[in-house]
């Protein structure tokens, strides 16, 4: 039950993330110069997302790693993203 | 010991489980961090134009820094591993220092910007804050917090990244036994993926 | 590496690895040790928090000033309210025989992480001893209530700062003894005990280790947020400073509310276990059991709001938050008919758990169902903030987890110390619990109907009548809880000695010695049948 697979990414993985990283650094900057009003938030916030989508999948091994710790990640994430849209619920129809 | 973990109950090693609990950690530090998420959020949906107005005052290129400096240290701290499953002990070391070198200037840029703002009256309690509108002092408030208790996370980070080179430096830590410098880099990443939604919360809402 | 020096097949008791006895349990990693040092520190606590609720009804036994101050009462309330909640019910279960027995029960050695399992019992120690101090520091007991409602928390003169601190510790010891219990399901479970055979309780304990590991960071931030704002004015939920008090009332209760699972969860395990054993016959819906457990835990995230229908949530809040609230209702009542259904044409066998464990199904359902009243925003408007609420909740706390812990203590006590208890005491403690309670709880649902206010010294003169009942009842359930643990005291130092398997019990736990050796089992068993077989 114990053989974890020892997936050994390579070096270049790892580059290539950390340059699309940066990459997507400065275009999240970028964005947010251009007046987009009350979307340059979202548009911030969805270069994050996808940055983040990065670092989990390759800096945190989650493409490489069990099925069981991928469903953790997605629901948590899901349980939180639901906890804020219920509070918004209060907020937005006050 | 592949397939009797419990019975070895004095020798207990079992890599999936040890990164299964720092997982699960994770989970908890980013539900704390969710909470502050959740308070920003409320708060700036409340005074959309006072956040707006005080995240002029944070200067980007501080903030584009340091986060370019954590993508480096977690990519650094990732490629460790990597050395490590090759068994290049001297490459492992040498990325981890690199690591805690990065995450120390990311500290001393932090340091130098919290400086400036002090320097300039703007902290918690100041009398320029009580003047200033309710927003935008939520804005600081939150701004001080949530990047105060980041740093916090890069320290213990760093002590934690330290305990492992000495590991792995002695030689507890090796080729066939390295969790805890995976768990370590999972801790790394996870103050890094912080770090990427605070960038743009607190400096790119402009 | 402690090599085996040990004798392997002598009780987990006379392993000694100090010289100094006390060190022999508060350094032990022994899974068992740590269970029954929890277990020593809730009860201490226990008897502390229950005479503090007693001196509140001996004070509320006629109107006006009869045993204490205003000030004072309000600081007994807190006071009460912080160590039944976070020093007890909270870790309760889980801390106490989760920690004894998940690892027998799945056919273990031990947690996952040992060590880790120690620590988080010196940090509850820690939480404990900080959290106390506030009784004793600066101006006077806090006064807030355990719920440190802002923007009160951070006005009130008293002494907040420590309970804060105390209850922001506490959170951490229990997010780490959720995490070793999940780690240890996960990977730990003997050979052959799928996911589907392994027992009730464990699956209870797996579902609240979630919660813990999900809410309890939330309530820890917010603790620590009002800290900050306490400490150095930062902006957080004070109006005058721009924040919105009703966030941390959200924030506060994203966590509270998940706790009630935390405390509900594994009681309804200890009735899962003890119902079976004591019919002789497999649990009636072993998987919708299973089921309901995790929707409990999954659902029970969201409902949070109900707490918060008079605080000036939008209605839209209102409603939903109503809504999730009857859903959540609705696993709970399957556990309750599967449970019924197990009793039906089974070999009942009346011992003293079973009493609890009837006891539960009893006061939880009256808890339950008043709890619906709760739930609907309507009549909530009219009984929020009176005694109805407070007796609502102690059904569900005290008289659901409450009697379950007393249950789980009734059930595995001949496993843990090897000894059997005085069955009359037993009876007598249980019966006296149940007239007691009755008697204390019962009127304070309809002193709240009529309007009586919760956290108030005093009151008019109409509700003295149920007052008076409410407080006598109180002596009664006192003393019937002192008979409780008197007689398991004693019979845990001078009882006669238990067999092995004194209730014909089926799952891994009946197998081992009473008292357990120090690795639980000589051989890890094989598990081929469902935990509940009892025919085959």
């Amino acid at each position: 039950m114990d053989n974890h697979s020892k997936h050994i990414v390579p070096y270049k993985t790892y580059l290539i993330i950390l340059a699309s990283l940066i990459v997507l650094t400065i275009l999240s900057i970028l964005i947010t110069e251009i007046e987009l009003g009350e979307y340059s938030t979202a548009g911030a916030l969805i270069f994050a997302s996808v940055k983040t989508f990065l670092v989990l999948s390759y800096f945190m091994h989650l493409k490489f790693d069990n099925l069981i710790l991928k469903i953790f990640v997605g629901l948590v994430i899901a349980v939180f993203v639901a906890v804020v849209v219920i509070t918004f619920m209060d907020y937005i129809h006050r | 010991m592949e397939n009797q973990v419990h019975i070895q109950a004095h020798d207990h090693y079992d890599h999936e489980g040890s990164k299964l609990g720092m997982w699960l950690f994770i989970f908890t530090e980013f539900l704390l961090f969710g909470g502050l998420f959740i308070t920003y959020a409320v708060y700036k949906y409340m005074n959309p134009v006072a956040f707006h107005m005080a995240a002029e005052e944070l200067s980007v290129t501080v903030g584009a820094i340091n986060t370019v400096i954590l993508l480096v240290s977690s990519a650094t701290i990732a490629m460790s591993i990597s050395a490590m499953q090759y068994n290049d002990v001297k490459l492992t070391k040498r990325l981890l220092l690199a690591t805690i070198l990065l995450a120390i200037v990311f500290l001393v840029n932090k340091y130098f910007e919290w400086g400036a703002k002090i320097s300039h009256g703007i902290y918690p309690g100041s009398e320029q804050l009580m003047e200033v509108s309710r927003g935008e002092l939520l804005f600081y408030g939150l701004y001080f917090f949530m990047t105060g208790l980041h740093a916090l996370h890069i320290i213990i980070g760093v002590v934690f990244i330290a305990v492992v080179y000495f590991k792995v430096a002695n030689g507890t830590v090796h080729a066939e036994r390295y969790v805890l410098l995976e768990n370590s880099g999972l801790y790394w990443h996870l103050v890094d993926a912080i770090w990427i939604f605070l960038f743009p919360l607190f400096y790119l809402i402009t | 590496m402690a090599e085996p020096t040990i004798n392997l097949e002598q009780s987990f008791y006379e392993v000694k690895n100090y010289k100094s006895p006390i060190l022999n349990w508060i350094l032990s990693t022994d899974h068992k040790r740590i269970g029954l040092l929890y277990l020593y520190s809730i009860m201490t606590f226990f008897v502390v928090g229950a005479l503090l609720g007693l001196a509140m009804k001996l004070e509320l036994i006629a109107p006006g000033k009869t045993i204490m101050e205003a000030q004072t009462y309000n600081a007994a309330f807190t006071f009460h309210g912080i160590i039944m909640i976070f020093l007890i019910i909270i870790p309760g279960l889980p801390a106490v025989f989760g920690n004894f027995l998940l690892p027998i029960m799945i056919g273990a050695k031990d947690v996952a992480f040992p060590k880790l399992n120690l620590l988080s019992w010196w940090i509850y120690v820690l939480g404990a001893i900080v959290a106390l101090l506030s009784q004793v520091m600066g101006d006077g007991p806090p006064d807030t209530g355990w719920t440190f409602y802002a923007p009160y928390s951070f006005k009130t003169t008293s002494t907040v700062l420590p309970a804060l601190i105390g209850a922001f510790i506490l959170g951490f010891s229990s997010i780490l003894t959720g995490l070793n219990f999940i780690v240890t399901i996960h990977r730990m479970r003997a050979p052959g005990m799928t996911w589907l055979k392994m027992p009730l309780f464990p699956w209870t304990l797996y579902a609240t280790a979630w919660i813990q590991l999900l809410a309890t960071p939330v309530v820890g931030i917010t603790l620590l947020m009002v800290i900050a704002e306490k400490m150095f004015q930062i902006g957080f939920f004070d109006p005058a400073l721009g924040g919105d008090p009703i966030l941390f009332q959200h924030l506060f209760w994203i966590y509270s509310h998940p706790a009630v699972y935390i405390m509900i969860l594994p009681a309804m395990g200890v009735i899962s276990e003890v119902i079976p054993t004591f019919c002789q016959k497999t649990i009636f819906g072993y998987k919708a059991i299973i089921a309901s457990t995790l929707l409990i835990a999954f659902v029970g995230y969201f409902v949070w709001g109900h707490h918060m229908y008079t605080a000036g949530m939008s209605d839209t809040a209102l409603w939903l938050f109503s809504l999730l609230t009857f859903l959540v209702a609705i696993p709970s009542a399957i556990k309750i008919f599967n449970w019924i259904a197990t009793l039906y044409k089974g070999s009942i066998n009346l011992e003293i758990p079973l009493y609890w464990a009837l006891g539960f199904l009893f006061l939880f359902m009256i808890g339950g169902l008043t709890g619906l009243v709760l739930g609907s925003v309507a009549t909530d408007v009219y009984v929020h903030d009176t005694s109805f609420v407070v007796a609502h909740f102690h059904f569900v706390m005290f008289g659901g987890t409450g009697t379950g812990f007393f249950a789980a203590l009734h059930y595995w006590f001949p496993k843990m110390y090897g000894k059997s208890y005085d069955n009359t005491w037993a009876k007598v403690g249980f019966w006296g619990f149940i007239i007691g309670f009755m008697m204390l709880y019962m009127p304070m649902f309809t002193l709240g109907m009529q309007g009586m206010p919760r956290r108030y010294f005093d009151y008019l003169e109409q509700f003295h009548g149920g007052n008076i009942l409410s407080s006598f009842g109180a002596i009664i359930l006192i003393a019937s809880l002192a008979i409780v643990i008197i007689n398991l005291v004693t019979s845990a130092k001078r009882g006669k000695k238990a067999p092995k398997n004194p209730w014909d019990g089926i799952t891994l736990e009946w197998q081992v010695d009473s008292p357990p050796t120090l690795e639980n089992f000589e051989t890890i068993p094989v598990v081929e049948k469902g935990p509940y077989d009892y025919k085959k």
